[in-house]
């Protein structure tokens, strides 16, 4: 029998980087196939090739036996191949069913769309109402529409790209659920990931990508998860070690914690309370988007609280803006790395000087001590195997991950009371956010109190002592991490609550 | 097919060779607009550049406009250019320089005519709270009630010019003046004048500043924390945030300096050069210094040398005007295509241009 897509010899070479080299592979018909591999691995820019987003430089692709070659995206829908993004494309202010509308070709009325909508979401259980607003959705409904837009195309091929980053671990089995119906109807499915848990429950087929190439193919159910991550990688991996360290005073408190969101999407803060005693690691888990950046700036100082709803060491903190809060050794690391945690075109050295001019003592009444700016950065790059020429090169020459251990350990070197961080290790691949997480245990073990916010639940039951779930910008009371189960964790992230919503608007 | 690759890290060769190259490309296609003009491109090129500053006729008057003329769009533009690179769009220079002039001029008037040494010493002062208070309104504006800085400070540009209508032919007008508009000349009034320096250079009070502006704005941006903050506000406001800036007060600090260049510059131009608060006192310093602070790339001695290049095809193209009777349409344009050709050029420190077959998709 033909493969639906075979892949052969493709190759993407950008300046300085080889994307992929000769990758070949296929995909049945009905089949769940996964695509595994580190970030840089080449995988994105594998699917964007086939989904016609980027013009392979030699190879060729077949499906059902011809000859295909998308020269754009809506070629490649025209042949049956549909893609999902990581990153929704979607208009806030708008309903579900203008927002699909607007991604065809041709709309047919919208009532008669409204109509297809809900018997594409019935048929693969996937519940949405066709006349919400996009702004009031969820993360995990926000995809539902983007599957959605792609089913009523009637793929051959569905593309996913990390779908799960944005779910809750009950909506991602809703979410399996889905693709295993398509699947039997005889769509394939493409599914990228690197959560290989997943992965083994899910796919039928691997392909594993390593620097671009094809460096083997698996039945993912034969193996486990810890020979899939070293295929991955490539070599074994060190899970960071964690000393048992004696927890002691508390160090931070939010009490009450209330912040009203400053744009009409973003998520207000609704009394939020915890504490962090030093040499403690709180993990605060969640769905994107229910106030984790809201909650950093509120704890960075970027956004003003009352007083009292923050206390260092039982003195109020929460009116003190970015620069009061670091004379007083509470720090923070961002989620965004480029243009919040770091400016892109300002070299690393001037990166330095963003967070550390304060308490490393990089500016004398006003003036810049660049010799001292340039070596405290060489520190951190030296410290933290930061991959750069040097001090002097701009931020956004650094790879995610090399950036992100530069963002980290500006602020660990810092020797902070408190450091409070957002998804430390999105994006970065597997031995750096090793690296990046076996430093803020260490940063704990030396007494600090850290609060590590993160969408990735397997590092925060890797790293953290206590876990709270953030949801709708409320926060549950945290709960010693060990014993916890996946299943209790999501209840606590909000589950799959808003499902049984979607169902009775329906 | 021409694509254009982003850079990892912008070329510092190509952001200093830009303006060399937008000047030589200037220079060429403005000899084939004054050729197609019907005028000797070569004869052109050469009363715009040479004659003012070499040629044994003119160069005598002409050489001190030089600086006459660069003083004030060097000092403006050292102030805009702080604000620029911060996101501050203050677009009312030319507002500020009217409203320093006033505010110097009436200090003048008020004290006349008192003979001591701090009349002058007192101008200055009230040229630049002047200018300093003008621009206030739209930073005011823009912290408490989020407008547009860009379109209140254009506007109040036009308030600025009613004023110095009515304070011409109202309030400061001469009384020994035969009931014509405008105050009385303070050239004639020794304690109040910003004379010539160095006779035959065009060097006064006002070009000293700029120089000094040049210097200081060059330590700031390089060497203080403030500057660094500009730098990163204009860059990354996110970023900005994060590290502790304040926006608000970034505001009212860059409009704020901006203003009392802007404002220092018309006070020691009403005092020297103009003479007299009249009402065509203005005639477009302010703008033109966003363009001299652009041609500059924001940079002090950058800033130094276009504004003293946008002087010279000034001096130049009026030269051309007179003596070639190229049309001062002609001049105008010929200016517009080095900004032109300067904003063209720099994409290409920040993007590397590739020839290939590479198809974009």
């Amino acid at each position: 029998m033909t493969p639906l897509l075979k892949v052969d010899g493709l190759g993407k070479v950008y300046p300085g980087v080889v994307a992929n080299d000769r990758v070949s592979f296929d995909i049945a018909e009905g089949e769940v196939h996964a695509l595994l591999g580190e970030n840089g691995a080449g995988k994105s820019t594998l699917v964007k090739m086939i989904y016609g987003l980027v013009k392979p430089d030699s190879g060729h692709m077949t499906l059902r036996g011809v000859p295909y070659a998308p020269a754009e995206p809506r070629a490649a829908r025209a042949a049956g191949v549909a893609m999902v993004f990581q990153h929704f494309s979607l208009f806030d202010a708008l309903s579900v069913a203008e927002n699909i509308a607007l991604g065809m070709e041709n709309p047919p009325p919208m009532g008669q769309l409204a109509g297809r909508i809900r018997a594409v979401s019935e048929t693969y259980g996937l519940p949405l109402a066709p006349e919400r607003l996009v702004g009031d959705l969820s993360a995990g409904e926000r995809q539902r529409v983007e599957i959605i837009r792609c089913l009523l195309q009637d793929p051959r091929l569905l593309i996913m790209d990390e779908p799960t980053s944005v779910l809750t671990p009950q909506e991602a089995e809703i979410l399996f659920a889905t693709l295993r119906k398509l699947a039997a109807n005889g769509t394939a499915i493409l599914y990228i990931s690197h959560k290989l848990e997943e992965i083994r429950a899910l796919c039928d087929r691997a392909t594993i990508l390593r620097l671009g190439k094809v460096v083997a193919s698996c039945n993912p159910r034969e193996k486990t998860a810890a020979e899939l991550a070293e295929m991955m990688v490539g070599t074994k991996l060190a899970t960071p070690q964690r000393a048992a360290s004696e927890t002691g005073d508390v160090v931070l408190e939010v009490r009450g914690l209330s912040l009203p969101s400053p744009n009409p999407f973003g998520t207000s803060l609704r009394d939020i309370s915890f504490s962090v005693k030093s040499g403690e690691v709180l993990g605060i888990g969640g769905v994107a988007g229910n106030g984790q950046d809201e909650l950093l700036a509120a704890l960075s100082g970027e956004s003003a609280a009352s007083a009292g709803a923050v206390r260092l060491k039982g003195q109020p903190i929460g009116d003190l803006g970015p620069g009061s809060r670091r004379r007083i050794a509470v720090l923070a690391a961002p989620e965004e790395r480029l243009g919040h945690a770091a400016a892109p075109d300002m070299s690393l050295t001037e990166n330095a000087l963003l967070t550390a001019a304060i308490r490393e003592g990089l500016a004398a009444r006003g003036f810049l001590r660049w010799p001292a700016a340039r070596a405290f950065a060489e520190k951190v790059i030296e410290t933290f195997d930061v991959r750069t020429p040097g001090p002097g090169n701009a931020a956004r020459s650094l790879s995610g991950g090399n950036l992100q251990k530069f963002v980290i350990g500006r602020e660990v070197l810092q020797r902070p009371e408190v450091l409070v961080v957002n998804q430390p290790t999105w994006g970065v691949d597997a031995a750096a956010a090793a690296a990046i997480r076996q430093a803020l245990l260490n940063l704990a073990a030396d007494g600090a109190a850290v609060v590590v916010i993160s969408q990735d639940l397997d590092e925060l039951i890797e790293i953290s002592d206590r876990f709270a779930a953030l949801n709708e910008g409320r926060l549950a009371p945290p709960r010693p991490t060990r014993g916890l189960s996946l299943e209790e964790i999501g209840l606590m992230m909000g589950g799959a609550h808003d499902m049984e919503v979607a169902h009775a608007a329906v | 097919m021409i694509a254009l690759e982003k850079r990892p890290t912008p070329s510092r060769a190509w952001s200093a060779a830009a303006p060399l190259l937008a000047v030589a490309l200037t220079m060429v296609a403005g000899a084939a607009l004054f050729a197609a003009l019907g005028t000797d491109p070569l004869a052109a090129i050469r009363t715009i550049f040479w004659d003012p500053l070499f040629n044994e006729q003119f160069a005598s008057y002409s050489r001190p406009q030089l600086l006459v003329k660069a003083g004030p769009l060097i000092l403006i533009a050292i102030g805009l250019s702080l604000g620029f690179r911060a996101g501050v769009w203050n677009i009312g220079a030319e507002g500020q320089y009217i409203m320093g002039a006033i505010c110097g001029a009436g200090v003048a008037l008020a004290l006349y005519p008192m003979d001591a040494w701090f009349v002058f010493p007192t101008m200055v002062l009230a040229g630049a709270l002047g200018g300093w208070a003008w621009a206030m309104i739209p930073a005011i504006l823009k912290t408490r009630f989020r407008t547009n800085e860009i379109l209140v400070s254009l506007l109040l540009v036009y308030v600025a010019e009613q004023i110095l209508a009515s304070m011409s032919l109202g309030l400061m007008r001469n009384p020994e003046g035969g009931g014509f508009p405008g105050s009385r000349n303070l050239q004639q009034y020794p304690a109040a004048a910003n004379p010539e320096l160095v006779a035959g250079t065009g060097m006064h009070w006002g070009v000293v500043a700029g120089f000094v502006a040049v210097i200081a704005a060059y330590i700031l941006l390089n060497r203080h924390m403030l500057g660094f903050q500009i730098r990163l506000a204009g860059q990354s406001p996110r970023a900005a945030r994060f590290a502790g800036v304040d926006p608000n007060r970034l505001v009212m600090i860059c409009l704020g300096i901006s203003g009392a260049l802007a404002g220092l510059a018309g006070m020691f131009e009403v005092a020297g050069p103009a003479g007299q608060i009249s009402i065509d006192f203005n005639v477009g310093y302010g703008f033109t210094a966003i363009i001299v602070a652009f041609l500059g790339r924001l940079h002090p001695v950058g800033i130094l040398l276009a504004g003293l290049l946008m002087a010279l095809t000034y001096i130049g193209g009026e030269l051309a005007q007179f003596m070639l009777g190229l049309p001062a349409a002609a001049i105008q344009a010929f200016q517009g295509m080095l900004l032109f050709f300067l904003l063209g050029l720099d994409v290409l420190s920040n993007f590397r241009v590739r020839l290939g077959r590479r198809k974009v998709t």
